[in-house]
């Protein structure tokens, strides 16, 4: 078997065992790359109906192309969605005009997602990310559970082998179900050219720059690049140097940012 | 901030792209097959060292690092020191985060690879069996100096409990005993004898220096010129070839799910082992309906599937509609699992909290999940010392391996490791976190098929009171005591007989005839073969159940066949019973003759037809447990020596006697 398929098979099974094992999970959905891969594996696994909500937590600051997106998506894929704002947050002033931008994200999305929480009361979130998108995330399990705090206890995480994973929580904590751990960048991107998944044009270049992960569009920056086609963007991962989420600021504001972010419920 | 961006069109569509032609199994990149490898070993054996050499050598560091590790080696006047080039790799990767286990690739000879780096300290141990148990294939890795030590041993037990059968041994740092191929051959033998107590045949045991390069990708024919075996590399990319796919297996379909979002009804699971296609014939187990496949259903494909492998998480649709619900295991009728109450299996434990004899603990084997109990610590394996701690146990302590039976509510769909890995392995839970593992050692597989359960959501109910507490109760425990043998063999005579000498020693015991049965229970059935079969199908189930409940239940019925008695046998061994096939062996010459209901003369005349023995078979049992030569002993004899060996199968141990302080005194 390929190691594609391999990872699509383990992808689905994940899939299958949250929905079987929690009551009521849901899927954030960024509309990324990531993202649309785990839409696309999720319509596998439930044979084309997908039998949760997804969850946009809509920051204010969306690229407009991804707003249409969303609405093409929601039609085409007949999604349950769910766009949540941090109103409050927006009416006490926070955004990029004024803020940093660890302060902006931990408000309007990890902030918003604590809301939507609160307010749906989910067991299991499905994300959609991979070891090798940071440090932090490399020790991740595939199913992480949350505190009712949304913490993290990663120095003492359940063992997880043979396809048993934690399926059990305690009252108001909730489960990270994550069924890309083990993909990387390039297999997202091998993913996405195996199947034809509809993605975002952002990711192909206009006028000699492109963008590699999409977040507010007031901290991401396009990368230099000519690329257009899906080959291109595999030719290329092959053999860049830098970093996917080098052009998401928040993760380089200060030192170990993205840990903090982490610590306090950021995906 | 930079300025905001452009609103787009209202008739907006994203970027679609044809599917890719050739799809899977297309050269390059992900879409080959990828080979997981562990490297384990004592701490300080070359761990890293190794792990450094196969990522340089096969050119697998990202640009720059080798140039960088050899610049701060030239600077602090050393060789090249290939541990610091994974050091500064998994940095990268994890920086202060080194708890966890880490995926490293790496590509040779047009093979992927994938190795799992899982740290060895004993306070690790979850983490490295997490990692392991993910692996195909392990390389353990023994310094040629110090030799085999603790975590070489600790590692190779944690090998085969985690399934991993495909081990290459590298004897590393040759360069520090001078090559010595005479040292080489000696550890080779020490590690070959230990792994083969732990079932393990090393499939190559290879003479290395990873610091040098020796052997590992280069062959170093000035200072290893004496071995003529493979590079450690040759032997992963041999090993990969031969990797069966699981294809060839029986069929073990786990059920996840049943969806009905639409008017379909989709059975969504995984395919442990073997292949599914559209027309085939599966049972469900553990309830045995049978219903043949329809479709394989694909969301994302334009051409529809007929034939799926292992592996492969599958939906399918059904001709028949019968009940299926998840934990339900698919199989074809010619292979099928084991059905049973009863597991004997190796546990590892994880948890600080003990795993204690009668605790309640949850096991779950694929997408199985079911209450059980430990019932038994046949052996504690010390992991430190790996010798079978043979006091007494009540219970098996963090990070201690044994050999357990275990009894679960209701009946648990396996198979044993060694039939089809997939399904003879399993987690144990205790309340919301796995606490430890296992593989199931032993299966008593049937003959032949158990009929299928015609209901649908059935549960099973299990009282507060255990077996083992109704055996201390009366003092004995219950077992099915079957005579079989042809008519006018001695059969009743030895029942009755048997059941009242228990009777007087304090053991409840019951005689089950076949006769009797005929004129309540099976008075609906005649002698047809199907009628006979299913005769003594209900003779078996009502032993069991009066077993179950204390008694010694002493069947006398002819019971012609093989495969129906190894059938009950094998079912009362699933409910946890003992199970005695008494073999009542006389010719068929003086059994006409005693005739003692005058059948053979009217089987001789015609009168009856398919008498055994006369025109219908009789199977002698093949392994008896005991066989009574009722035509050169008497019946005092006779009776006398399945006495003791019934009494053998039912009397309390010391410890258990002392619990019970009933009568169990009076055997």
């Amino acid at each position: 078997m390929s190691y594609l398929q391999h990872l699509e098979d383990q992808s689905i099974y994940i899939l299958r065992e949250a929905f079987a094992n929690f009551k009521n999970m849901a899927m954030p959905w960024s509309m990324g790359k990531d993202s649309n891969t785990l839409i696309w594996l999720a319509k596998k696994a439930f044979a084309g109906k997908i039998p949760f909500p997804l969850l946009h937590i809509d920051t204010t600051y969306e690229f407009p192309e991804m707003l249409s997106f969303r609405e093409w998506a929601r039609k085409h894929y007949e999604l349950d969605l769910i766009v949540m704002i941090n109103e409050e947050a927006r009416k006490r002033g926070v955004g990029y005009e004024t803020h940093d931008p660890v302060t902006v994200t931990h408000e309007l999305k990890s902030a918003a997602l604590q809301q939507a929480l609160a307010k749906y009361k989910w067991d299991a979130l499905v994300t959609g990310i991979r070891r090798d998108e940071d440090s932090t995330r490399a020790k991740e399990r595939y199913f992480s559970p949350r505190t009712a705090e949304n913490e993290w206890e990663y120095r003492d995480q359940p063992p997880e082998f043979w396809g048993q994973f934690t399926t059990a929580v305690g009252p108001g904590e909730h489960v990270r179900v994550q069924p890309l751990l083990d993909w990387t960048e390039l297999d997202v991107w091998e993913y996405v050219r195996r199947e034809g998944i509809p993605i975002p044009k952002m990711y192909f270049a206009q006028n000699g720059r492109r963008y590699r992960s999409l977040g507010c569009w007031p901290i991401t920056k396009s990368i230099e690049s000519s690329v257009d086609t899906l080959e291109g963007i595999v030719a290329e991962l092959k053999t860049t140097k830098t970093s996917e989420r080098a052009g998401r600021a928040q993760d380089h504001h200060e030192r170990n940012a993205m840990q903090k972010l982490r610590a306090k419920g950021f995906m | 901030m930079p300025p905001a961006p452009k609103a787009v069109s209202k008739d907006y569509v994203p970027v679609f792209f044809p599917k890719r032609q050739g799809g899977a199994g297309a050269a390059g990149g992900a879409e080959e097959a990828r080979t997981s490898i562990v490297v384990v070993g004592h701490v300080d054996h070359g761990k890293s060292t190794l792990i450094g050499r196969l990522l340089a050598d096969t050119g697998s560091l990202p640009e720059g690092k080798l140039e960088a590790a050899e610049k701060a080696s030239r600077e602090e006047g050393m060789p090249l020191e290939y541990a610091f080039l994974l050091d500064a790799l998994l940095e990268e990767q994890a920086q202060n985060i080194t708890i966890d286990t880490t995926r490293i690739g790496f590509r040779y000879e047009g093979q992927s690879f994938e190795i799992i780096d899982a740290p060895g300290h004993r306070e690790f141990i979850k983490n490295m069996v997490t990692g392991a148990a993910a692996a195909e294939e392990a390389v353990l890795l023994i310094d040629a100096k110090e030799g085999c030590k603790e975590q070489t041993r600790r590692h190779g037990l944690l090998l085969s409990l985690l399934g991993v059968s495909q081990v290459i041994v590298a004897v590393n740092k040759m360069d520090l005993v001078g090559w010595d191929q005479a040292r080489f051959r000696e550890l080779e033998k020490e590690i070959r004898e230990y792994l083969g107590g732990l079932k393990i045949i090393p499939r190559e045991v290879i003479p290395i220096s990873a610091r040098e390069g020796a052997t590992v990708m280069r062959r170093d024919s000035k200072n290893l010129g004496w071995w003529k075996g493979p590079t450690l590399l040759e032997a992963l990319v041999a090993s990969r070839a031969k990797k069966p796919s699981g294809d060839e297996g029986p069929l073990r379909f786990s059920v996840q799910d049943v969806y009905r979002f639409d008017e379909r009804r989709v059975v969504a699971g995984k395919l442990e082992s073997g292949t599914i296609q559209v027309g085939d014939p599966v049972v469900f187990f553990p309830d045995r309906k049978t219903s043949r496949v329809k479709t394989i259903e694909t969301w994302g494909d334009n051409q529809a599937s007929t034939r799926v492998g292992t592996g492969r998480c599958v939906a399918v649709t059904l001709e028949e509609q019968i009940f299926v619900e998840r934990g339900h295991v698919g199989s074809l009728p010619d292979h099928p699992p084991v059905e049973s109450r009863e597991v004997r299996a190796r546990i590892f434990w994880l948890d600080a909290e003990p795993l204690r004899l009668q605790a309640p603990v949850t096991l779950r084997l694929g997408t199985q999940s079911v209450e059980t109990r430990l019932v038994a610590i046949d052996r504690v394996v010390d992991a430190d010392k790996l010798e079978a701690v043979n006091e007494a146990r009540e219970e098996v302590g963090r990070f201690e391996v044994a050999e357990v039976r275990l009894r679960c509510r209701r009946p648990l769909v396996y198979d044993a490791h060694d039939q089809v890995a997939a399904t003879g392995r399993f987690a144990l839970q205790r309340g919301s976190r796995i606490g430890g593992g296992g593989i199931i050692i032993f299966a008593e597989y049937s003959l032949s098929l158990a009929k299928a359960v015609k209901g649908e959501h059935l549960t099973w109910t299990e009282g507060r009171v255990t077996s083992e507490a109704r055996a201390a109760h009366f003092g004995h425990e219950g077992a099915i005591v079957w005579l079989t043998g042809l008519s006018g063999s001695g059969k009743s005579t030895i029942a009755v007989a048997l059941e009242s000498l228990l009777f007087r020693r304090g053991i409840g015991s019951m005689i089950l005839d076949g006769d009797n049965l005929r004129h309540g229970l099976c008075a609906d059935l005649g002698f047809s073969i199907e009628d006979r079969a299913e005769n003594i199908r209900r003779a078996g189930e009502v032993a069991k159940l009066m077993a179950e409940s204390g008694l010694v239940v002493i069947s006398s019925l002819i019971s012609p066949l093989r495969k129906e008695r190894e059938a009950v046998r094998a079912s009362s061994h699933s409910a946890g019973l003992s199970f005695a096939e008494v073999y009542i062996d006389a010719p068929i010459e003086a059994c006409e003759k005693r005739d003692p209901r005058g059948l053979y003369q009217k089987a001789r005349k015609g009168e009856i037809r398919g008498f055994t023995g006369i025109d219908s078979p009789y199977e002698k049992p093949e392994n008896p447990d005991l066989i009574l030569h009722t035509d050169k002993e008497s019946v005092e004899d006779s009776v006398a020596k399945l006495l003791r060996h019934v009494l053998g199968l039912v009397q309390l141990k010391e410890k258990d006697q002392e619990s019970a302080g009933g009568p169990g005194g009076q055997i």
